[in-house]
């Protein structure tokens, strides 16, 4: 029989969340480990769905289960669950990824508890082993331990992964067949759990995902003011500034999007600056697979230092001073 | 109305000390020796919240654990923080069960407290950090329930509005009792224990349940009960090279920018302010 590698494709306020693309190069990847016929398919639920199915494609979809419906245009895991585990057990995919969104993290275990099967939770990594079992690899105690979960006697396994985490391939030419899921039954309405609405934030300057170098904020920064410098900097090399947990409960940042570890985003820029960061695994893990890694902190001891490439013991304040002063 | 309120507490270690924890070469288990047991951090954020409910509506709060014997300890904590009687989960048939398993087990334990309108759980666990215990707990209830609450207020009797995270935003909804809520930070600052607290502690009741108090299906417990089978662990290596930048900020500061230029970082050139625009793709 055909094994099957499903990704759920996150569609929110029309537009597919990329964690999508980075589980189907993903996928793909798994598949190339399988003996046998395999097949990658997305699933995927809204309304207006558009150009999205080619975008599913074109990163390696075969398949798409397209569950298409005014009624799903909001998230609700009241209706998607049960259309996606319904789905799930028609088809009986052997693997299945979702993303560790907001949306994902709720609605991956839910489903999982529809169909009584497991689920890694922010999986870093996932290969196929010699029983062709889908082996993942979670991070415990704030990523300081990892350890591999298995699924090995209920189906599908499945896993859920934080964006960032993958490297989204390059797109192809491809074409997917589309399965139309019937939802011409579901009435959003008299349900007890009802979505009101999507507020969106538009995000400042550059995403932390797409900047090329992260300036990265500690409790060191002390103020707001200081915080704002980095932003400077950051905004001079069109890159982004980002933060640990404390700035962002100290109100100098403006939101746990720029917040980088283990409860906030996972990043992987050309280059990462901290500045008054002790490196704590909580936010070493959000930052690890950045490519240069450079640290100053006034303290020589600091922890940080060990897994940075450079490191400076110096005072924060003056040394981005000489940075904005030399580069502004 | 008065409200039956039930928190879902887990005892972990405490996650300031994650630095130190490691895996014995030897036994190849993990070691977290000295590290004290503290109530999951969000969890009080639950206990919070349902105290304000609690203070508002009256009625009665509940906390409960799956826990080994000595998490009696967390519970009293949380019983002089304000909540009314504990009850913990605790067998050796419960022992190894992933999050499947573990949300069963404390659906059966609220089953056995006797009916709820609503059961907060925090969004996740510090240790293992799943995230999963609350929806599943909510789905082996068979009520509505949201995770990544970061705001709520009573909107009628029976219906409570709520805020949730979304990736660069959030959703708001209605949601109707009875119901679970998975709770964040961001909902409450929990309160402090106050000395009267724990004297009224004392008295609170905490009822120590095992598997044949609870009207339970024996292969849903524990290990056997858990979809996932736990693998090999260890630790990831993150160590770089750590060579020190010195001389003075000034110096600094050079050194760094050409360690950015080396990496092929686009470095501005003075008063370029398209090198502003076109830095990162
Ligand atoms: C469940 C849980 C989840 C968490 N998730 C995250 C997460 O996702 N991301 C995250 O970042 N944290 C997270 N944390 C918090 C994490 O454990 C650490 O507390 C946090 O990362 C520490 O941030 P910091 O390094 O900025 O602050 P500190 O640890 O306070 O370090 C500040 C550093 O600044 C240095 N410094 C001070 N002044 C100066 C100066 N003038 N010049 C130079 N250096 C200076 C000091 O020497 C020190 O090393 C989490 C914690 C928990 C419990
Ligand atoms: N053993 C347990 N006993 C009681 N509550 C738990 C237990 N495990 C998890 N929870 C609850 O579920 C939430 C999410 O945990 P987790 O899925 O482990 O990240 C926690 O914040 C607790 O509220």
């Amino acid at each position: 029989m055909k094994k099957r590698i499903w990704v759920f494709a996150e569609y929110v306020n029309c537009t597919l969340d990329r964690v999508a693309l980075e589980l189907l190069t993903k996928a793909k990847e798994l598949a190339s480990g399988l003996t046998g016929e395999t097949e990658v398919a997305a699933v995927l639920l809204g309304s207006r769905i558009g150009s999205t199915c080619k975008t599913l494609a074109e990163y390696g979809a075969e398949k798409i289960y397209l569950a298409e419906s005014d009624e799903l245009s909001l998230y609700n895991p009241m209706l998607y669950a049960p259309i996606i585990a319904e789905l799930v057990q028609k088809e009986d995919p052997d693997i299945f990824l979702f993303g560790a969104t907001a949306i994902g993290s709720e609605l991956g275990p839910t489903v999982a508890a529809q169909l009584k099967t497991g689920v890694a939770a922010h999986c870093v990594d996932m290969r196929i082993d010699e029983n062709e079992h889908l082996v993942a690899s979670v991070p415990s105690f704030g990523g300081k331990i990892l350890g591999e979960i298995l699924c090995p006697d209920t189906r599908p396994q499945m896993a859920s992964v934080k964006p960032g985490i993958f490297v989204q391939g390059e797109p192809e030419e491809g074409e997917a067949e589309i399965i139309r899921v019937d939802v011409s039954g579901i009435k959003a309405d008299n349900l007890p759990l009802k979505a009101l609405s999507l507020e969106k934030k538009e995000i400042e300057g550059v995403p932390l995902d797409k900047a090329e170098v992260v300036f990265c904020g500690g409790y060191g920064l002390g103020c707001k003011d200081c915080w704002e410098k980095l932003e400077k900097l950051a905004a001079i090399f069109g890159g982004a500034a980002a933060c640990t947990r404390p700035v962002v409960d100290e109100g100098w940042a403006p939101g746990e999007h720029v917040m980088v570890g283990t409860s906030g985003k996972s990043i992987r820029p050309k280059a990462y600056v901290g500045f008054g960061i002790s490196g704590a695994t909580h936010h070493i893990c959000g930052m690890k697979d950045s490519g240069l890694v450079i640290n100053v902190n006034k303290d020589e001891k600091a922890a940080v230092f060990e897994v940075s490439d450079a490191g400076a013991v110096a005072d924060l304040n003056k040394v981005l001073d000489q940075l904005i002063l030399k580069l502004n | 109305m008065a409200l039956k309120i039930v928190v879902c507490i887990k005892p972990v270690p405490d996650p300031d000390y994650y630095d130190k924890v490691s895996i014995d070469p030897v036994t190849k288990r993990i070691t977290r020796e000295g590290i004290p047991t503290i109530i999951n951090p969000v969890d009080k954020n639950g206990i919070e919240a349902a105290l304000k409910l609690k203070a508002q509506y009256g009625g009665k709060v509940t906390v409960i654990t799956m826990a080994p014997p000595n998490a009696t300890e967390n519970l009293k904590e949380a019983l002089a923080m304000g909540a009314d009687e504990a009850v913990l989960l605790s067998d050796r048939a419960f022992g190894g069960a992933d999050t499947l398993a573990t949300s069963y087990t404390l659906a059966k334990g609220i089953e056995k407290i006797g009916g709820f309108d609503i059961v907060f759980c925090g969004t996740e666990s510090a240790d293992g950090a799943t995230a999963q215990v609350s929806s599943q707990l909510g789905e082996w209830l068979g009520v509505p329930h949201l995770w990544s609450v970061f705001n709520m207020e009573a909107s009628s009797e029976q219906c409570l509005r709520v805020k949730t995270k979304a990736e660069n935003g959030f959703m708001e909804w209605d949601i109707k009792l009875p119901c679970l809520l998975g709770v964040s930070r961001e909902l409450n600052k929990p309160r402090f224990i106050s000395a009267m607290g724990i004297i009224k502690a004392k008295n609170k009741p905490i009822s120590i349940w095992g598997k044949s108090d609870l009207d339970v299906e024996d292969e849903r417990l524990g290990l056997t009960g858990s979809p996932t089978k736990a693998g090999a662990i260890f630790t990831p290596d993150l160590k770089r090279k750590g060579e020190m930048l010195t001389g003075s900020a000034e110096e600094i500061a050079d050194a760094i920018i050409e360690k950015l230029r080396a990496a092929g970082v686009n470095i501005p050139t003075q008063g370029d302010a398209c090198s502003i625009e076109g830095g990162a793709q």
